[in-house]
């Protein structure tokens, strides 16, 4: 759907493009908001944070949850894949295993967990955020690929279509709504990590809000919140949308 | 005629390789001079010499493992082979971290290195992979897992470990540690009265009608997208200037008060959902059966659909458990305290056992409850006949 | 012409295919039938290699197809399941296209191909082509499943309780269209199911099978007339078995050529079960047969229902 197809009142009550707007209103336009934000706090000296720019840290913290969240694609659904061959089916097991073991773990605890092993900066956070990505990522192609139908299998292979043709024209496209439901909640789970990565070293848009909670900088706290609250609810209705574009089929 | 080993078990060896590896190439400890210089890495080879190194013995059995017939004895074997070669590694640690010690200033530290991590987790995903093989339910599996807790704890008990820096700092700050574990744990206790009060009528109000779950849902799952430390940002404003309204009242933006009401929030969704959906499952001809029977309307709620619901519900409550220890821990960072509070006091600080005292009760606390309730879920489950739902939809 | 010569099957230590040998020629209906679990399916899918024999060997036009790739060989049979399988995020159409899509075919090719097997089927291209699976009736998706099977226009297909799970009246309209799609193209057909009705209706030989073993490989007469074994009575049954001795002929098999009399025809292949009930009907002893070209055969004797004259015994 284009913005130029879409009718007005479509376009007022779209969840994407309001947050989009909102968004990118935001984070360009915080620096025009100085004035309100001294009115509300007068006592602060610096009522804006102005350390790094908004568009700055808004395009690192993106870039970091993508990064970590593309490797866990890729890791994750290419270990997903190959534990429903025959090859790899022993392995099923460890792999379902640590994937759900490792859900218990809390992310702020493996971001932790990464500083002693790795130091401070964005790698540690690039590695956390990439490990903790990797399970739902991988529990749900294993369940999406589980999920297709075993005569949907039977007849593909039946009429003459290799392992491969299988798995890309059958197999993926039917897990597709599941693995990305999986890839969904890492993404939003990145997208708040990310954010507290700022304590690891990793300048995202968690840094205004540690250092206004540091600080006793309200306004700060505020500006960080706002931005990142803005960006998860825009990805989260961008996967909505992209949910619904993959099962088209089903609703006709 | 060459002899090939008939290999069983292609988990075990990849662990035994991974095992083997990290024994050799990774470093076992660190030891460094002080907290805040870097460590020089001890390898596997200076640790084990002595009688000491009896104790990884069982890596040894590991070794042999993926060659075991998949015989009940086999995989028997392999479970405790795994599960003592992960207690022996950190007796070894232990042992080896008080011998380091003699000679040493009492400001040096031993700690865990990449080694070690390798090789434990190795020995417990085989033991955990075997027990699975050999048919061992949630409740067997964790009871394997809680025997090697068990021999942890025991050496932490006696005061084998005492020597290694985790122990150190835990040492160190030995009162405020208990009180981090207690407020923690009161954080995510004050989190769920509220949460399954309310959420619990809304999620059978939610069941009954239509309407109530289309308004809330929605609700809920925004609040569920946005990150905590955004959620927590943004509850601060309103109450602090809540509480300049009312002083006196004790109403902040900072503190354990709106970190309850953040993970409040954060709760409400999979347990308004996971009762939704646990009421949904029950087969409508039950309900109807029991109806025709002549059972009032209460005790059809009662005995059928709450046993019915219950799996359902409880692995709402799971989740919300496990989620909200994670979040209690981000909450220090509004001063909400908890073991949070030491692991970011680290963090700032650039003091990574202290990181480590923070973060490892974390998982610690969010296994725990995890397993607590797995062990619930078997147990609703098992005597209603219905297959284990760990996710619910 | 599909050859199993000593052809066993193990699954672990159960045998679900046990030394079975059959030939079936060009252009043949050849019917596999017998209880859950005796080895049907094990046998088909062996065919396409879905299954690999364990012993023996088994030829295609004398060429074994250990020696064949699998997805080659696939591509050149039909191959259709009870529960159909159609890929539910495909349309009808790419359904139906999917062994010519694989195989390379033009495009103009494969729509045409399409366009002339929903109409074969029974099927409007206008309406059907660009729906889903999910909007069709489960007789719908069979006859989607058959097109499919029939795309690349095999010489064998391979049918696996294909109309099990329909209502009466569709499987009865898709056997028939089954058959005639067989009387027109001359595709060899191996066919499994549970029904003895089925089997001696579409059959032009029965291969029944137990515990892995092939029972008995006749022709639908003789497996009613002289069956081999107790369990291949019983899979006929005793009830009706009179009528199910009648479906199997025709009335222009039994009509006698000469005689002509008046009243409604019966088309020569109607089968002598119905050419009975229709007698009954219409309270008439003696009905008038024609051929397919509506010139008379004969007259049918309700007399000769029950034996045949002696000159045109079976
Ligand atoms: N992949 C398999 N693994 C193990 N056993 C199998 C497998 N496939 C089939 N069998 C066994 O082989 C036997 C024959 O199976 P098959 O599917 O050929 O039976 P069938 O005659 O088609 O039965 P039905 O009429 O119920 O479909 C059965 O006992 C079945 O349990
Ligand atoms: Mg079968």
């Amino acid at each position: 759907m284009t913005v130029a197809g879409m009718a007005p009142r479509e376009f007022l009550t779209d969840r994407l493009m309001l947050g989009l707007v909102a968004l990118v209103a935001l984070v360009l336009g915080m620096p025009s908001l100085k004035p309100l934000f001294a009115t509300l706090y007068p006592g602060l000296d610096r009522p804006l944070y102005e350390a790094e720019s908004f568009v700055r840290l808004t395009l690192d913290h993106m870039a970091l949850v993508s990064l970590s969240s593309l490797a866990a694609i890729l890791l994750g659904g290419g270990a997903g894949i190959a534990v429903t061959r025959p090859w790899g089916r022993e392995f099923r097991g460890l792999l379902e295993t640590v994937a759900t073991m490792g859900q218990t773990f809390p992310p702020v605890a493996v971001l932790a967990l990464a500083v002693p092993v790795m130091g401070f900066g964005p790698e540690p956070a690039l590695i956390a955020l990439t490990l903790y990505a990797l399970l739902p990522v991988v529990e749900n192609t294993v369940a999406g690929l589980d999920g297709v139908s075993p005569a949907v299998l039977d007849s593909a292979r039946g009429l003459g279509m290799g392992p491969a043709e299988v798995l890309f024209k059958v197999e993926l496209p039917l897990a597709a709504p599941v693995i990305l439901a999986g890839v969904r909640t890492a993404v939003i789970i990145n997208v708040g990590t990310a954010a507290i990565a700022s304590t690891v070293g990793a300048k995202t848009l968690g840094l205004p809000i540690i250092v206004g909670l540091n600080g006793s900088n309200q306004a700060y706290v505020i500006q960080g919140a706002l931005i990142v609250a803005a960006l998860a609810v825009v990805i989260d209705a961008g996967f909505d949308r992209m949910a619904g574009w993959l099962t088209r089929w089903s609703r006709r | 005629m060459t002899f090939r080993l008939p290999l069983y078990n292609r988990v075990a060896l990849l662990m035994a390789m991974a095992a083997a590896i990290a024994a050799v190439v990774l470093p076992f400890l660190g030891f460094a001079p002080n907290r805040l210089l870097s460590g020089r890495p001890v390898p596997l080879w200076a640790a084990v010499q002595g009688p000491g190194g009896l104790a990884i013995l069982p890596g040894l059995v590991l070794l042999a493992t993926p060659f075991l017939r998949p015989t009940r004895i086999g995989l028997g074997l392999t479970v405790a082979a795994g599960g003592l070669f992960a207690a022996g590694l950190v007796w070894l640690a232990g042992h080896h971290a008080t011998e380091l010690a003699q000679g040493a200033s009492a400001a040096a530290r031993t700690s865990f290195a990449s080694g070690f991590w390798v090789m434990a987790a190795a020995g417990l995903l085989t033991a955990v992979d075997a027990a699975r093989w050999m048919g061992l339910g949630a409740v067997g599996r964790l009871a394997v897992g809680g025997a090697v807790a068990g021999l942890v704890a025991l050496q932490l008990a006696t005061g084998h470990l005492d020597a290694l820096s985790i122990l150190k700092e835990y040492a160190n700050r030995r009162d405020v540690f208990a009180d981090a574990v207690l407020r923690h744990a009161m954080l995510v206790a004050a989190a769920l009265v509220p949460t399954l009060l309310v959420g619990i009528p809304l999620g059978v109000a939610a069941h009954r009608f239509q309407a109530v779950g289309r308004a809330v849902f929605p609700v809920l799952n925004v609040v569920q997208t946005v990150p905590s430390i955004a959620l927590f940002g943004l509850l601060m404003a309103p109450l602090a200037a809540l509480g300049a309204l009312l002083p006196g009242s004790g109403i902040s933006g900072v503190g354990p008060l709106p970190a309850v009401i953040a993970l409040t929030l954060y709760s409400l969704l999979p347990i308004v959902r996971n009762t939704a959906v646990g009421l949904d499952g029950v087969p409508a001809p039950v309900r109807e059966a029991a109806r025709g029977m002549g059972l009032t309307p209460r005790q059809i709620f009662l005995r059928v659909d709450l046993p019915l619901a219950l799996p359902v519900f409880l692995s709402g409550l799971r989740i919300t458990v496990v989620q909200a220890v994670g979040l209690a821990a981000v909450a220090a960072l509004i001063g909400a305290g908890g073991l949070g509070a030491i692991m970011f006091q680290g963090l700032f600080a650039n003091a990574l056992d202290l990181v480590l005292l923070g973060a490892v009760p974390v998982i610690l606390l969010a296994v725990a409850g995890d397993a607590l309730l797995s062990i619930g879920i078997a147990a609703a489950t098992s005597h209603i006949g219905l297959s284990p739902g760990r996710n619910a939809p | 012409m599909i050859d199993f010569e000593r052809v066993s099957k193990r699954f672990g230590s159960w045998t679900a295919v046990d030394t079975v040998s059959f030939t079936v020629a060009e252009g043949e209906f050849r019917v596999l039938i017998g209880p859950s679990g005796s080895g049907k399916s094990t046998v088909l899918r062996m065919i396409n290699r879905l299954i690999p024999a364990d012993e023996g060997a088994i030829r295609i036009d004398g060429e074994d197809i250990a020696s064949l790739r699998p997805e080659e060989l696939r591509r050149r049979m039909g191959y259709v399941i009870q529960s159909v399988g159609l890929f539910p995020h495909w349309t009808v159409e790419r359904n139906i296209a999917t062994v010519p899509a694989l195989l390379g075919w033009p495009k103009a090719r494969i729509r045409d191909r399409v366009t002339e097997l929903l109409e074969l089927l029974n099927l409007d291209p206008r309406r059907y082509r660009t729906a889903y699976p999910h909007q069709l009736s489960g007789g719908q998706q069979q006859r989607v499943g058959v097109a499919r099977a029939l795309a690349a226009e095999p010489r064998i297909l391979l049918m696996d309780e294909p109309f099990s799970a329909l209502d009466p009246i569709t499987r009865a309209s898709l056997q028939s269209e089954l058959s005639a799609i067989h009387r027109r193209t001359g595709t060899t057909v191996v066919f499994v199911t549970h029904d003895m009705d089925e089997a001696l209706r579409l059959g032009d030989s029965i291969a029944v099978m137990d515990h892995g073993r092939l029972i008995q490989c006749a022709t639908p007469l003789e497996i009613l007339t002289r069956p081999a074994s107790p369990l291949v009575r019983d899979l006929v049954g005793r009830e009706e078995w009179g009528l199910k001795r009648l479906a199997v002929e025709t009335a222009g098999d039994r009509a006698r050529p000469q005689e002509r009399v008046g009243g409604e025809p019966l088309p020569s292949e109607t089968p002598l079960h119905r050419a009975l009930s229709e007698m009954v009907s219409r309270g008439a002893e003696r009905l008038p047969v024609v051929d397919g070209d509506g010139q008379p055969a004969g007259v049918l004797h309700l007399s000769d229902l029950v034996r045949p004259a002696p000159d045109r015994a079976a």
